[in-house]
């Protein structure tokens, strides 16, 4: 059994949530009826392509915006339109692009203070030693809160990031895309890290990707979205092995591989089944 | 075998910024035969578009950029034409995919005059309407449905995946011999990636052309190409075919590159050394030609 269907409650939950934007007399269907959830501390990935939908989802999960129908639950109990300053401290984000989500004024540890201090997170003098906690949590020397952002490499921006989403001390952590924007060797070491400290924090990830391969890596359990639409949702091992709607299997088949066990597994995937 | 297309032989490159010197390329050297589809594949930094522009020509516009070493296109000493020569082999007999196509296309023009632009530089004597003909069979040729339509549209009315089977119809429309594609994937949707790298390598193989890939992507650069450099700060690591690269690859950095890919098969996030001394490790040349 694993430790995912142990904890089998589920920490978030969106009932028949949709998103329609209007422009002028111009409707779009962004989402439509959507149900999900995630377990705690578990990882939920949400995978398709650009205007899928899953940029739209995080937004309505952080409160960025409301949906237009249904509703998210955290716990159990129904998350606000508006929320709070405690609601916005437990459900974080890590974006794609640390260089744009970062500010290039403020040094990393000036950025990382500030989400302690807006969230009044330990006590004023405890807060430096916490920045640096925090620096070296995700790898890095404490003494790079001097640093700004742009004496910083790529990855270790991304870590910058993880780090200010950590300093509020979430529940929940949505990762946009949190390492397309990086090289392969820099990704997996990302992606290493945001492992360890799920395990470590007992963490949930909503993990937005278009990477399928990263994904099958990371994720527990995966939900696809084409068009706004949920078309699958699975266990990562079994949507892998057994991938039950077209649009996944298109998906699948579309990852850049390297090897050929690989291309055996979508050989294989491929054929048609023949019983139902 | 007959001559290369290209070839490039210790070429070396070097940013002045401010009275700092900044090694770029440190003596690359790397051929591409008649027909060959050759990948060069390496991180952000490793120095691969750069090469692509030198090839080209246009970082020598630059003031800033010490470039020295050898390129022969075609039999022909690159560095020995003048500007005016150089400047006609663009678009003509060499040309370029960009990794963006819609900011690689004119927002402010339609296709069709872009296009006429495009082949106006291959046969200057071209009437509109011949050239309108040529572009609705080159647009044909890169499976859009509608090219009529494609090309009274401006590139912000297309998607993404369109303008760049647009893109790889102009590069192609003069019949160039060497395409350098860099990159020409990484800003599409993956299963549009995979149909329009498909298009590109059956058309190339179709006409012969020569092409340089450039990417940091090894499972595009799998499926693409027949041989493969390496490149790690400038310096190139490892060349081989790429069968063999991808079952045996040999220096201590494709390794690595290779290990960090996350597979479908599952295994989980690889675990990677910290240690890289090796990655400076002197080439693997594992490319066995039968010169004659």
């Amino acid at each position: 059994m694993s430790r995912s269907e142990i904890m089998n409650a589920p920490v978030l939950e969106a009932r028949n949530v949709s998103k329609t934007f209007v422009t002028g007399s111009h409707e779009v269907k962004a989402l439509d009826t959507l149900n999900l959830s995630a377990s705690k501390g578990e990882c939920l990935a949400i995978v398709g392509e650009s205007g899928s939908g899953k940029t739209t989802f995080a937004n309505m999960l952080l409160g960025i915006y409301p949906p237009t129908t249904g509703e998210f639950f955290l716990d159990g109990m129904l998350l606000p339109a508006r929320r709070n300053l405690v609601l916005r401290r437990t459900i974080q984000l890590v974006q794609q692009n640390p260089l744009s989500s970062l500010n290039p004024r403020r040094t990393v540890g000036a950025s990382l203070r500030l989400a302690l201090d807006v969230h009044s997170i330990g006590d004023r003098p405890g807060r430096s030693l916490r920045v640096g906690a925090l620096l070296e949590e995700v790898g890095l020397p404490a003494e790079y809160a001097q640093r700004y952002p742009s004496a910083l490499s790529g990855g270790q921006r991304q870590r910058i990031a993880i780090a200010r989403a950590l300093a509020c001390e979430p529940e929940i952590l949505v990762l946009d895309e949190p390492t397309s924007a990086l090289d392969v060797l820099v990704q997996a070491r990302v992606l290493r890290l945001l492992d360890e400290l799920r395990h470590r924090r007992n963490l949930t990830y909503v993990f937005i990707s278009h990477d399928l391969a990263v994904v099958r890596n990371i994720a527990d359990c995966v939900a696809v979205f084409e068009r706004g639409k949920l078309v699958e949702q699975a266990r990562t091992q079994n949507l892998f092995s057994n991938p039950a709607h077209a649009y996944t299997r298109s998906l699948i088949s579309a990852i850049p591989i390297v090897t050929d066990e690989e291309d055996e597994l979508r050989r294989t995937m491929m054929e048609p089944r023949h019983a139902h | 075998m007959s001559k290369p297309i290209l070839s490039i032989d210790d070429l070396k490159l070097t940013f002045k910024i401010y009275g700092n010197q900044v090694d770029v390329l440190h003596g690359i050297s790397l051929h591409i035969a008649h027909g060959e589809k050759v990948a060069l594949v390496g991180e952000s930094g490793s120095g691969k578009s750069v090469t692509a522009r030198i090839i080209l020509g246009l970082l020598q516009e630059l003031t800033a950029a010490r470039i020295s070493g050898s390129l022969q296109f075609e039999g022909v000493d690159l560095e020995k034409l003048s500007r005016r020569d150089r400047r006609a082999l663009r678009g003509t007999r060499m040309s370029m995919i960009f990794q963006d196509p819609t900011s690689s296309l004119n927002p402010v023009y339609p296709i069709n005059t872009q296009f006429y632009d495009v082949l106006r530089r291959g046969n200057a004597k071209i009437s509109v309407k011949d050239a309108r003909m040529r572009a609705l069979s080159l647009l044909e040729d890169v499976s859009i449905p509608e090219p009529e339509r494609v090309l009274d549209s401006y590139s912000f009315q297309m998607s993404g995946g369109m303008n760049q089977r647009v893109m790889i119809a102009m590069a192609l429309a003069n019949e160039p011999s060497l395409l350098i594609a860099d990159e020409p994937g990484t800003a599409l949707d993956v299963t549009v990636q995979a149909q329009t790298l498909h298009l590109m390598r059956d058309l190339v193989e179709r006409r012969g052309t020569s092409v340089l890939f450039i990417s940091h992507n090894l499972g595009v650069v799998r499926e693409f190409a027949d041989r493969v450099y390496v490149i790690y700060r400038g310096r190139i690591v490892e060349q081989a075919p790429t069968r063999e690269l991808f079952h045996n690859p040999g220096h201590a950095y494709t390794k690595a590159l290779m290990a960090a890919v996350p597979r479908i098969t599952g295994g989980g996030i690889p675990d990677l050394p910290a240690d890289n001394k090796h990655f400076e490790d002197p080439m693997v040349d594992r490319f066995r030609e039968d010169v004659q």
